[in-house]
């Protein structure tokens, strides 16, 4: 495979595994305007998977239907964090944040890269993921510094996702190599400053793990994956070319 | 022969199927029309990356192209972004008629500074959005995320009716 699909796919299977996590929360979220909020932020993630699965499969010949609905899960090259089962809302914000956060990041560097395509998709999505940002920050501000049980379950979601944040600025031959790629460990000094600056103002503890997951890049993933993939997939596959 | 004025005219007449009022050339989703060999390629910007009204749109542009017996396809463009920056004059005036607050002049280039904590943060004033029914400038913000994702949610203080306003990207 060659390192601009690899890396496109990466930036691909993150969004739209995102955004089938953040979709789950419609018509289960705490409050309607939270159902709103997030139906748009799941929308966001997913139309950035679209571009992102679209340019993909322009690179090996196939369509992004075919990359969303008929890979089996070794394929997939998003990150763990991304696909973990939704938890209660304080572990979806902090989700959001850690992720938001970091694609910020990433999609502002990725908008001035050589390639227009990437850079197109990224100079697009960095103006919608800014207000991703600022809502995850808004609610773990509200949680944190919140009642007594708002604070300790949002504590417990910030140091229950924290295991899975290194992956994201994890670098290898394919972002090293491909002079277009953003390589995201330089993003993790920034990334920390920002999420520790809100996590302090929640008047949470900074989370303190050492352990941390890895794999999502390659293809290993934690076993939530599947059952994600079955109600991801299991229409297309039951009526293979189907149109409607 | 259709010239590229009237082709751009036609099809800038398609409307937004989410606020029918809006023709995409009011919401400057309209970029552009241009030759290649025998082709004519009109190209369109979404307003939000998972806009789901640009299916719609898109069949709408091709069956004008089809009434007006030109060959041609319909490209969708990413860049660069687009912004509200380009809505019309006009566009934003029958938003207000149709109920929606419109974006303010200028988009700002972040709404939010999400690097600072908010405690250190230059505060931000933004212009008040004013009611589109009563035209008050006493409303205030209930939900960043709106009917879709163009829009917010908002609230008038003054005659505490709920409206939608475009928000600035």
């Amino acid at each position: 495979m060659n390192d601009l699909l690899e890396y496109t796919l990466r930036l691909g299977d993150d969004a739209l595994i995102a955004a089938q996590r953040t979709g789950e929360w419609i018509a289960a979220a705490p409050q309607l305007e939270e159902d709103v909020a997030l139906g748009n932020i799941g929308l966001d993630q997913l139309g950035q998977a679209r571009s992102l699965l679209q340019y993909a499969g322009s690179l090996d010949g196939r369509t992004e239907d075919e990359l969303a609905y008929f890979r089996d899960e070794r394929e997939f090259r998003n990150l763990q964090l991304c696909e973990l089962p939704n938890g209660d809302f304080a572990f979806a914000m902090a989700r959001l944040l850690y992720f938001a956060t970091y694609q910020h990041l990433l999609y502002d560097e990725l908008r001035s890269c050589a390639d227009e395509t990437l850079a197109g998709v990224a100079g697009k999505a960095v103006k919608e993921v800014a207000y991703h940002v600022d809502h995850a920050t808004q609610w773990v501000l509200r949680l944190g510094d919140g009642t007594e049980e708002s604070h300790r379950r949002m504590q417990a979601a910030l140091d229950a996702l924290w295991p899975y944040t290194a992956e994201m600025f994890a670098s290898d031959d394919v972002v090293r190599q491909l002079s277009v790629a953003v390589d995201p460990s330089t993003l993790e000094e920034e990334w920390t400053r920002r999420v520790t600056a809100v996590i302090d103002e929640s008047t949470c503890e900074r989370p303190t793990s050492s352990y941390q997951h890895s794999g999502g890049r390659s293809g290993r993933h934690t076993e939530h994956m599947g059952y994600l993939l079955a109600e991801l997939q299991h229409v297309a596959r039951s009526h293979p070319g189907a149109t409607w | 022969m259709v010239t590229d004025a009237a082709i751009l005219e036609a099809v800038g007449e398609v409307v937004d199927p989410e606020v029918p009022v809006l023709t995409i050339a009011d919401l400057g989703v309209l970029r552009g029309v241009r030759h290649e060999g025998d082709e004519v390629v009109v190209t369109i910007t979404p307003t939000y990356s998972g806009c789901p009204a640009m299916d719609l749109i898109r069949h709408e542009v091709e069956l004008t192209l089809q009434a007006l017996h030109v060959h041609g396809r319909v490209e969708t463009v990413l860049s660069p972004p687009w912004t509200t920056d380009w809505m019309t004059e006009a566009g934003k005036a029958k938003l207000t008629d149709y109920g929606i607050a419109p974006p303010p002049g200028t988009s700002a280039p972040a709404p939010f500074p999400p690097s600072q904590s908010r405690a250190n943060a230059p505060v931000l004033l933004q212009l008040s959005i004013r009611c589109p029914l009563c035209g008050s400038p006493n409303t205030s913000e209930l939900s960043r995320f709106g009917s879709t994702s163009c829009k917010s949610l908002w609230r008038c203080n003054s005659c505490r009716e709920p409206f939608d306003h475009f928000k600035a990207i």
